[in-house]
């Protein structure tokens, strides 16, 4: 749609016009403030804490779980250089061998949502889907924060 | 020719004064649009937009995605 609208501004006289192809999908997708009456509302990447442990592949399980569970979580998210999820591990995957990586005890390619998902969306798939947390990535994959069930579906009853 | 660019030049060209224009109904307009953006859906674009916009100044056109 917007390559037309494009062409046709051109056509009445405008001489620099500029696409945005990625639109607004790719806009909120980042993360990026928006405006109108959807912007009041809560949404995923709004109550997804950013405050989040985090690890690398090559750390040792034993070491991290200590890490984790000493600043009272009970979930870590694996990350690169550049914040982009490559894992997660929650309880299940805490407890297993201390002797483990980090790279053989989590759980790879965790699925992940956009912070523009409304509160209301996300407190409802993670109950269906029995998810105690989701990690909430921009378009690009990079962690926003992880987003706990029980605060999804708090924020979810306050609307 | 319209120039197509991603979000990065888009914040590059606001920052310059651009004006942001959404071409989804207004009802889509309504929920969610970019900071500062008005609304000319697609079928609306005539000759009275010239009034709404300023032709001296750079013109982004969105929607919602690529498809």
């Amino acid at each position: 749609m917007s390559p037309r609208a494009a062409w046709r501004l051109e056509s009445l006289g405008f001489a620099k016009v500029y696409d945005y192809v990625a639109g607004k999908l790719d806009w909120m997708a980042a993360g990026l403030p928006t405006e109108g009456t959807n912007a009041q509302r809560p949404r995923a990447g709004q109550v997804a804490r950013a405050d989040v442990p985090t690890c690398g592949l090559g750390e040792g399980l034993g070491a991290v779980r200590d890490r984790v569970r000493g600043q009272g979580w009970d979930a870590v998210v694996v990350v690169n250089d550049e914040r982009v999820v490559l894992g997660l591990l929650r309880s299940k995957e805490l407890a297993q061998d201390s002797g483990l990586t980090i790279e053989q005890a989590m759980r790879p390619g965790p699925s992940t949502f956009r912070p523009f998902v409304a509160i209301a969306e996300m407190a409802r798939f993670m109950t269906e889907h029995d998810l105690d947390s989701s990690p909430i990535t921009t378009s690009d994959g990079r962690l926003v924060g992880l987003l706990l069930r029980s605060d999804a579906v708090r924020e979810s009853q306050t609307e | 020719m319209p120039v197509e660019i991603d979000r990065q030049e888009v914040r590059r060209l606001l920052e310059r004064g651009a004006q942001l224009v959404e071409v989804l109904p207004s009802s889509e307009y309504d929920e969610d649009h970019l900071p500062g953006a008005v609304n000319v859906p697609l079928r609306r674009i005539d000759g009275q937009v010239a009034a709404l916009l300023d032709q001296n100044r750079p013109v982004i056109v969105y929607c919602w995605d690529a498809a």
